[in-house]
């Protein structure tokens, strides 16, 4: 799946972009896209996401650097002769014109004749379920609609790429998650590659092939979900993605890939470094909360333990989140499930605390 | 499902309308006192004088109130009666109630907007009227022949009543003829209709002029930054803060034989001295100073539609796969179009109605309808002003009437 510089179908090749000439929104970006992968690229706002997506399409040019689609430089390339489709995050489905006739548009200005455009227009309609609605004009449709709509339109063409930036931004939640499945099965039936942008990390990692985290107009980490969440590759991805325990202090010994960090009220733990390169160097040791341990025969043997202070238990349905005090930090989380044999913990309670020296991921100090 | 509702009750039984109504009432009562006086203020300053104008372009008691006997005659004998004896003395009466009053002239003028030449046969007679003696009617005829035209008679008969539609027929550049039929005045009289039809057109050349002129501006005020739009927008609102009589002087200075235009381009060899453009005091001249005047009119409904329209319309329609100009038509274009219908109707009726530019730059062929209006106020003849007025706001009200039919008054958007 994943595409090397040769035979990728889309390829940024050093690109950046600047507005201003002062500042670089998008600094040196490299990606590659194999044909048919769905690849999401996640970040905060200002992040360049967009900025990336924004020059693929042709509607921003790039300051420096080449894009290439299918092998073709597209550079200098105008938008209406990609052959993109693209879903844009408030639908941008044409007001004056029926739902019908915003998705015969694409194929009316490439000159298609009347019948087939009928039939390919029915066809994309029934795709997403909304056959029906071919004479309401967009305004008559709800949010889930006329996102449906949106969609339908980029893919009526028939292109081999789609972009998708924040389409699901307006909707609710439920509609939001069954309109990611949709998505993602669409995907899969036709075959094509998708690049999506969005901020909600949820989003991104139940649809994507690859996640691409943007911070600052760099990729910090491209990956598959399962990787970016499990073996984030520094602090603002592991940050960004997901909740996390943070535990700053200083590397006392190190050897390969494990690490023993020392926090700072003196409490020795184990972990796996990661991007720390020497003894002394400060760190930040990285922790999901459901992978904190507090029961002695879940602790792999060996590991260290360390002293905890449940401070509050919150009841959150499926799961039991508990805040504690932890080596001087009272933000420490940890997450279990709400089973019937769940040994419950209250408020004042000291526990000790531990995990396998794998999930405990030492990172740059941010 | 009407039943129903008249059915319910409140829970004290009332009937549930009855409740609603009473509850409203004060709300209702309270809304309309703080339109009141708003209301009151239009009804005094725009109602009535529009309703009276209305009345006086088809009421003029000038000759009736003065010819008592006459009306009498005339409502003894049908329409096509030659008069006779009885309406010769009726005439000599009523010239004499004239004479006394003072009123003959009012009265010639009165059937001299319908037969020229006719007030001095009035005033004529009436000051010889006290020394008429039986037979009048070779009386008044030898004062003056015309007192047997057919046409007279006619006038002084529709004239006897202060309800008349004599206004109209000038205004549509029609008069009786001796047997009272309505016929077409001689070529070189036609002024009033055709003046109509061409303040129509000027107003449309005007309105389309500024369309081609404000739609760019107004879709480069809506894309720049905004700082960089509030400078533009202050120069399109630049005109308004100026007198209207600073810009047409200006204009003046501009454009006249010896005038900044014309002395450039003879410096430049583009014309000859002796081949200096008239570009004012005449039509052109009006036209380019009313365009100037009413473009803002145009801008700011643009700008206002324009500001609205998300750049992501056309960036669809261009990943989609359709030219910028495609983009323009079918896309950009359509969802304008309650900005030009209101401009274009703000533009049109504004210029339709516009007085002051053409009287200074217009000269003699760049004159408009309201200037025939202004002149007719000017020399007191009030009902063809309020005829022509009349006309201008009737023409006003079936554009209206069809904007309404074609593109719809609710997708009007004025700002």
């Amino acid at each position: 799946m994943v595409a090397s510089s040769d035979n990728a179908f889309v390829s940024f090749e050093h690109v950046q972009k600047s507005y201003d000439g002062e500042t670089l929104v998008v600094k040196d970006l490299n990606l590659q896209l194999a044909k048919g992968e769905f690849l999401t690229m996640l970040g905060p706002s200002g992040s360049g996401k967009t900025t990336c997506l924004m020059m693929l399409a042709g509607f921003e040019t790039a300051t420096h650097g080449e894009i290439r689609l299918d092998g073709q430089p597209i550079n200098q390339v105008p938008p209406h002769k990609r052959g993109i489709g693209m879903v844009f995050q408030n639908y941008a489905l044409f007001p004056h014109m029926t739902v019908g006739e915003n998705l015969a548009f694409p194929l009316e200005v490439r000159g298609m004749g009347k019948s087939e455009r009928e039939t390919k227009v029915k066809r994309a309609l029934d795709m997403v379920q909304m056959g029906a609605f071919a004479n309401r004009r967009p305004a008559q449709l709800s949010g889930g609609q006329q996102q449906r709509i949106a969609l339908a339109r980029a893919l009526v063409f028939d292109p081999k790429l789609v972009l998708m930036d924040e389409p699901l931004g307006a909707l609710d939640k439920q509609l939001r998650e069954h309109m990611q499945f949709e998505i993602k099965h669409l995907h899969e039936s036709l075959g094509i590659t998708v690049v999506y942008v969005t901020h909600d990390q949820g989003e991104a990692l139940t649809m994507s092939d690859r996640v691409a985290v943007f911070n600052d107009g760099r990729i910090q980490q491209l990956a598959p979900p399962a990787e970016l969440y499990e073996r984030p590759d520094n602090s603002f991805v592991a940050g960004f993605i997901g909740e996390n325990n943070k535990l700053p202090g200083v590397i006392e010994e190190l050897n390969g890939d494990r690490a023993v960090v020392c926090l700072e009220n003196g409490e020795r733990i184990h972990a796996t470094a990661v991007n720390v390169r020497a003894k002394g160097e400060k760190t930040l040791v990285s922790i999901r909360p459901e992978r904190v341990e507090f029961k002695p025969e879940l602790i792999p043997e060996g590991s260290h333990t360390i002293d905890a202070e449940v401070l509050e238990v919150i009841y959150m349905g499926d799961i039991l989140r508990t805040r504690m005090k932890v080596a001087g930090h009272d933000e420490f989380v940890l997450k279990c499930r709400n089973t019937i044999d769940q040994v419950p913990l209250s408020p004042g309670q000291r526990i000790r605390i531990g995990w396998n020296p794998l999930d405990a991921r030492a990172l740059d100090m941010i | 499902m009407s039943d129903v509702a008249s059915q319910l009750t409140t829970a004290d039984g009332r009937p549930l309308k009855a409740a609603l109504a009473t509850a409203q009432a004060r709300a209702k009562r309270r809304a309309f006192f703080l339109v009141l006086p708003l209301l009151a203020f239009i009804v005094i300053t725009f109602a009535v004088p529009i309703g009276q104008m209305l009345q006086r372009s088809v009421y003029n008691d000038g000759f009736s109130q003065t010819v008592p006997a006459l009306t009498q005659w005339f409502e003894a004998n049908p329409k096509g009666t030659v008069p006779d004896e009885a309406a010769y003395a009726a005439l000599a009466s009523d010239l004499n109630l004239m004479k006394e009053t003072r009123m003959a002239g009012d009265a010639g003028t009165r059937i001299n907007y319908v037969v020229s030449g006719m007030r001095s046969l009035f005033t004529k007679s009436a000051r010889k009227a006290a020394d008429l003696e039986p037979p009048y009617m070779a009386a008044l005829l030898d004062i003056d022949e015309d007192w047997q035209d057919p046409r007279v008679w006619n006038a002084m008969r529709t004239a006897s009543s202060p309800w008349t539609l004599d206004f109209y027929t000038i205004a549509f550049d029609r008069e009786r003829d001796a047997d009272g039929k309505l016929v077409k005045v001689d070529e070189n009289q036609r002024i009033y209709f055709k003046l109509y039809i061409k303040t129509f057109v000027v107003a449309a050349v005007i309105t389309a002029i500024c369309l081609l002129l404000a739609f760019p501006v107004a879709h480069l005020l809506a894309t720049l930054p905004m700082a960089k739009a509030n400078l533009l927008m202050i120069l399109v609102l630049l005109p308004f803060w100026t007198s209207l009589l600073v810009r047409t002087t200006s204009w003046i200075v501009l454009l006249q034989g010896q005038g900044v235009i014309n002395s450039i381009l003879v410096a430049l060899g583009i014309i000859g001295d002796d081949g200096r453009i008239q570009m004012i005091y005449n039509q052109t001249g009006t036209i380019i100073a009313m365009v100037h005047i009413l473009l803002p009119f145009m801008v700011l409904p643009l700008y206002s539609v324009m500001r609205v329209i998300p750049p992501s319309y056309t960036r669809a329609a261009r990943s989609l796969g359709a030219t910028s100009w495609t983009t323009f038509r079918r896309i950009y274009l359509p969802q304008t179009i309650p900005g030009i219908g209101a401009g274009v109707l703000l533009v049109f009726i504004l210029a339709v109605g516009y007085y002051i530019t053409p009287a200074l730059v217009g000269g003699a062929d760049g004159q408009l309808f309201s200037n025939m209006v202004q002149f007719h106020m000017t020399k007191a003849n009030w009902s063809m002003a309020a005829a022509l007025a009349t006309m201008l706001l009737v023409g006003v009200l079936v554009l209206y009437w069809l904007y309404d039919r074609l593109i719809g008054i609710d997708k009007l958007k004025l700002g």
